[in-house]
């Protein structure tokens, strides 16, 4: 197997090294990310240059037809996603990486005849292991996202048990291998058994747990490289995999911070499934009762605020409404209304998604407020408009003990003046509880689409 | 144990540090593009597919090979334009004051 033994080969690694860097770094601001990305992407070219330039590199015919089917499927799927399928397009990209890595391995482990050294065998099965995992993982999310499969959680009884016995009898297998069985089909059924459990640890997984799950197999994919790299001696891919390794682990941690939950929880809980009884009551046993309004109602409690926030959500994405509420909200500005944004940590389908639904239709992103921001805010609210969010804006995340997202944190619309509530219908959100926000005596809801309604609020605020 | 090893292990353990130290400073807003962001820096496998690739001898191994590159690239490419079609559209609110200098 070549090594990159070259000096000027490992010192171009280097330049590459530093690009990426510099590219996560720029990441800091989103003034200048975009020219991060650009810098990322010199780094990736050098490192593809520098690779193809190490002695003994033959089949480039191969290469370069491989080569541009990649790309052509790259560039096609990069183009034409829509911003709300970004889960899904991060769910594909981390399932190819770690297709790659685990590909890789594979090879190497049919090159070497004899047993290989233990560091060897140790980094081939991880990657082996790792990737396999990562790319099976990652195709059950792509369909649960997609709505191929179910978004909801799969289960079956004894599955936890099932899997866990799954993982171990891979990880025996992986042992074996270390210990110096050097037997090609006992990788194979390593990897059989890698991409089995990669299905069946993403199975039990609910919908709203998706962007802990996508970040998890990011990290799975930076890892699968990083242990790749070891196999290869090569230090840019042991760096580069391990970066992604850390923020993909960051981002899961901080995921499942704002969810208020373990890790450990939301992989094994299988959170989300519809309780039985929930969702079904408009009325609770003290006669609070759930008040509809109309849009014109809204239109001139909006046109009359002086502050009001909108709290987007997943349901706002789906009506493709992100546009009519940033004509809402100019709208509302021209009247000297105050309009902010606040945008929950786990608000769409992967973390900071909301953000980029935003930006796509144009609004500015110094009006989103993250939830620590806004927070303090609404008691000095007049009207928080809530397009499409439910379980984020629950009040029994903070007080009731016995709800399954007690203490969640949550953005607190329930201080504002008052609160309008813009939803399809009475359907509980993807925890599966009902929302006692919707009882509060002063908010009001709007039934129906949530475009259909903004569109009918633009009118009405336009004729007010 | 050998030095290379001991080298490898060390530059591991310092890009860990590294990592967490730069992502810590990535805002919430741009977590998604962060993450499609890292999404294209993992493509850096590709590196491991032409070296497959490139001194493949036997069919299993062109095969392995070729599939690895093709899902390789795949990652790099749409990484990358991803990621960049995203960012493109993060702008902040103009400033009133700057229109007016502004050609």
């Amino acid at each position: 197997m070549i090594s990159p033994s070259s000096n000027l080969i490992g010192l171009l690694y280097l330049v590459t090294i530093i690009c990426f860097i510099f590219a996560l770094r720029f990441l800091s601001s989103p003034k200048h990310a975009r020219r991060g990305n650009w810098i990322g992407g010199v780094g990736m070219i050098l490192a593809i240059v520098s690779t193809l330039l190490l002695d003994g590199i033959g089949n480039w015919a191969l290469i370069v037809v491989a080569a541009m089917i990649g790309a052509a499927v790259g560039l096609v799927g990069a183009r034409k996603v829509k911003m709300t399928a970004m889960p899904q397009m991060v769910a594909l990209f981390n399932g190819v990486g770690g297709g790659a890595a685990a590909l890789v391995a594979l090879a190497e482990f049919h090159i070497v005849p004899e047993g290989l050294a233990t560091t060897a065998s140790v980094s081939t099965v991880l990657s082996a292991l790792i990737g396999s995992i990562s790319f099976a993982g990652s195709m059950i999310a792509f369909a649960k996202l997609q709505e191929l499969i179910s978004g909801r959680p799969i289960t079956f009884p004894g599955q936890n048990i099932f899997n866990i016995a799954v993982l171990l009898a891979t990880v025996g297998l992986g042992a074996a291998l270390v210990a110096g069985v050097h037997d090609q089909w006992v990788l194979w059924l390593l990897v059989g058994l890698a991409l089995l459990f990669g299905v069946l640890f993403v199975l039990p997984i609910g919908g709203a747990d998706m962007p802990v799950v996508i970040s998890l197999l990011n990290a799975f994919t930076g890892l699968a490289a990083s242990a790749t790299g070891f196999v290869l001696s090569n230090t840019v891919l042991i760096v580069a995999g391990m970066l992604v390794g850390a923020s993909g682990t960051m981002l899961t941690l901080l995921m499942a911070k704002a969810m208020n939950r373990s890790v450990t929880n939301v992989l094994f809980g299988a959170f989300g499934q519809v309780q039985a009884g929930a969702g079904t009551g408009m009325r609770t046993d003290d006669g609070r009762t759930v008040r509809a309004t109309t849009p014109e109602d809204v239109a001139v409690q909006l046109s009359f605020a002086r502050k009001v926030v909108v709290v987007p959500g997943y349901g706002m994405a789906v009506a493709q409404a992100q546009h009519d509420v940033r004509q809402l909200a100019e709208l509302l500005e021209e009247k000297g209304v105050e309009v902010q944004y606040a945008i929950h940590p786990v608000a769409g389908r992967m973390p900071g998604h909301m953000n980029v639904l935003l930006a796509e239709a144009n609004v500015p992103y110094d009006v989103l407020k993250e939830m620590d921001e806004i927070n303090p805010e609404f008691p000095q609210t007049d009207v928080a408009l809530v397009i499409g969010a439910n379980d984020v804006t629950n009040p029994a995340a903070r007080h009731d003990t016995s709800s399954p997202i007690y203490g969640m944190p949550i953005l607190d619309v329930d201080k504002a003046a008052s609160v309008i509530v813009m939803k399809r219908s009475m359907n509980p959100g993807f925890a599966g509880i009902d929302n006692e926000l919707y009882l509060e005596p002063q908010t009001t809801m709007l039934f129906g689409d949530a475009k259909d309604s903004v569109v009918k609020l633009i009118a009405a605020v336009k004729a007010t | 144990m050998n030095l290379s090893l001991v080298i490898e292990l060390t530059i591991l353990a310092l890009a860990i540090f590294l990592g967490f130290e730069v992502i810590s400073k990535v805002p919430a807003m741009l977590h998604t593009p962060l993450m499609s962001g890292t999404n294209f820096i993992h493509g850096i496998v590709i590196v491991g597919a032409i070296i497959v690739l490139g001194e493949a001898d036997d069919t299993f191994l062109k095969v392995i090979g070729f599939t690895a590159m093709v899902l390789a690239t795949a990652n790099v490419v749409g990484g990358w334009f991803v990621t960049d079609r995203m960012l493109e559209m993060f702008k902040k609110r103009p400033e009133p004051k700057q229109e007016s200098e502004k050609p």
